[in-house]
């Protein structure tokens, strides 16, 4: 998972796609996905089109194929679980073969977009089409602070282990919950530092 | 429970989203009111608090962990709107940057998990620990509310698979509903040690503590409890099991149920069924939503009506604060 993490320097690269602007892109991508979700099972001419989009894109945006198979393969859990319900009672609007493949198309353009583009780009997309700002700023905060975060949660639950003694799931569970409870109190004192900051830099 | 793209057709796409966007612009309005300046960045530091606290994994049995979501856990320490804001900026970074849920499947992730988990969650939590006091009161409060608003969740997600046609709801209420009571005992257990830590070593980060938080009375309360409504109305109402009820079960066993006489007004929707609509899950779902809306429309009307309005000193316990003041003065 925590390489998973931090693939998000592959939005800094500079092939063709990438040189793209951010409103073309995320345009052609909500509309290929709506497309998608929307068109019928038989319009095989839509779904041939869509994935030959993806495969160009891909190919020109010089991501690793893995990663791409790595991140596609998030699906599976859902789509085999669905499958499994769909075995002892089939609801069979459209069978669930086809709603796979709907979905592993919408989830290869998701991918495509979002590594191609640099999140404070999609972010000012997002606020030129209306978005609250307080809803922006929000979001712009946690990236930022989310893989400090992560990377300290990780260190805490690592410290606490090393320092533990006592065996038995009740004490792992209280020791995690502490390490989770000052997570939340170190960030609420980061929020406060932040607030200061951003003032002092002429944020209203 | 993150529904990927392709699993929420377009109509309940359409319909999510509707009242996800009523529900979050709710809760920004009133983020904006009630939260001072100082504490805004606190939502994003939330935001990525919740998401850190997702990968904290519990040991439960053999390979398998347990972990946090997050909802009733932020509603506790941040309020109700606050955590509707930060859930719904956490869900929006998931599916764009980690693919964890669909993009046109975002409305009904967000209703589901920001506002319906939220919102449930937090009332319960409200009302029981107005009913066990102090802070074990609390703690078990979100034990509960936590447990609760999971399985609420999942109830709702199954209702917009089936209502997309992917899962039939009786499969998909029965695994997901199952699922999700167990998956709540996490929650519910991991929220209530968290909120314990938190309240045992630094009370005053609990912006819930503060005495501000109580005087926000009703308003809330009725703004997201008919969002809620209208969301189980629509989602869940036309799966209810439809067994005939104790009357009509007794009426059909004794033998008295032709005895029953034709109605003597006619109704618009007669047993919840519209005459022109011939999707019978959708015209309940219409049928539902309309009536809940009557109803509370109804409701406000006679609270208008029946209760007199207060003097404009009747201020609560601000009014009392000044008059004690005056006096020492």
């Amino acid at each position: 998972m925590n390489a998973n993490l931090f693939s998000h320097h592959h939005s800094h690269g500079h092939s063709l796609i990438h040189r793209v602007p951010a409103l073309a892109k995320l345009g052609v991508g909500v509309v290929v996905i709506v497309g998608t979700v929307l068109a019928p099972s038989g319009w095989s001419g839509w779904f041939l089109a869509v994935t030959a989009l993806l495969v160009l894109v891909a190919v020109l945006s010089h991501l690793s194929l893995l990663f791409l198979f790595k991140r596609l393969l998030l699906l599976s859990p859902f789509v085999l679980g669905v499958a499994a319900v769909n075995a002892f009672q089939p609801a069979a609007r459209e069978s669930w073969l086809v709603v796979a493949m709907k979905s592993a198309l919408c989830l290869l353009t998701v991918i495509l977009v979002s590594n191609t583009t640099p999140f404070n780009e999609t972010l000012r997309v997002l606020k030129r089409a209306c978005v609250p700002g307080l809803l922006i700023t929000t979001i712009g905060l946690m990236h930022r602070y989310l893989f400090v975060l992560v990377e300290e949660a990780e260190r805490m639950r690592r410290a606490r282990l090393s320092r533990t003694f006592t065996p038995g799931r009740p004490f792992r569970w209280r020791s995690l919950a502490t390490v989770v409870g000052q997570l939340f109190v170190r960030a609420s004192e980061r929020a406060e530092r932040i607030y200061d900051a951003m003032c002092a830099r002429g944020w209203r | 429970m993150h529904i990927p793209d392709g699993f929420i057709d377009g109509k309940t796409a359409a319909t999510t989203a509707v009242l996800s966007v009523a529900g979050v612009g709710l809760a920004l309005r009133r983020v904006r009111r009630e939260l001072p300046a100082r504490k805004v960045p606190l939502l994003g530091l939330a935001a990525a608090f919740v998401f850190a606290a997702q990968m904290v994994n519990f040991p439960v049995v053999g390979g398998t962990s347990g972990h946090l979501i997050g909802g009733v856990l932020v509603a506790a320490l941040l309020g109700p709107s606050a955590a509707v804001v930060v859930l719904t900026a956490v869900l929006i970074v998931q599916c764009y940057l980690f693919n964890d849920g669909g993009v046109m499947a975002l409305g009904a992730n967000v209703f589901n998990m920001a506002i319906l988990n939220v919102v449930s969650g937090y009332a319960i939590y409200r009302l029981v620990s107005r009913w066990l006091s102090g802070i074990r009161g609390r703690v078990t409060a979100v034990a509960f509310a936590g447990w609760c608003s999971t399985v609420l969740a999942s109830i709702s997600c199954a209702g917009q698979l089936a209502w997309s046609g992917r899962v039939a709801w009786s499969a998909g209420f029965t695994a997901m509903a199952s699922v999700h009571m167990l998956i709540g005992l996490g929650e519910g257990s991991i929220s209530a040690l968290v909120f314990l830590a938190i309240q045992r070593t630094r009370p005053e980060v609990i912006l819930e503590n503060t005495p501000s938080a109580d005087s926000r009375g009703i308003r809330g309360l009725v703004q997201y409890g008919l969002l809620v409504a209208l969301g189980i109305a629509v989602f869940v109402a036309p799966f209810a099991c439809s067994w005939p009820d104790g009357l009509e079960a007794v009426a059909k066993k004794l033998g008295f149920e032709h005895v029953a006489a034709a109605p003597l007004l006619a109704a618009p929707a007669p047993d919840y069924q519209i005459g022109a609509i011939h999707w019978a899950v959708g015209a309940t779902a219409i049928a539902g939503a309309v009536g809940s809306l009557v109803a509370f429309a109804l409701a406000l009307l006679l609270g208008r009506l029946l209760v007199p309005k207060q003097p404009a000193n009747a201020g609560g316990s601000r009014g009392l604060e000044e008059g004690r003041m005056k006096k020492t003065e």
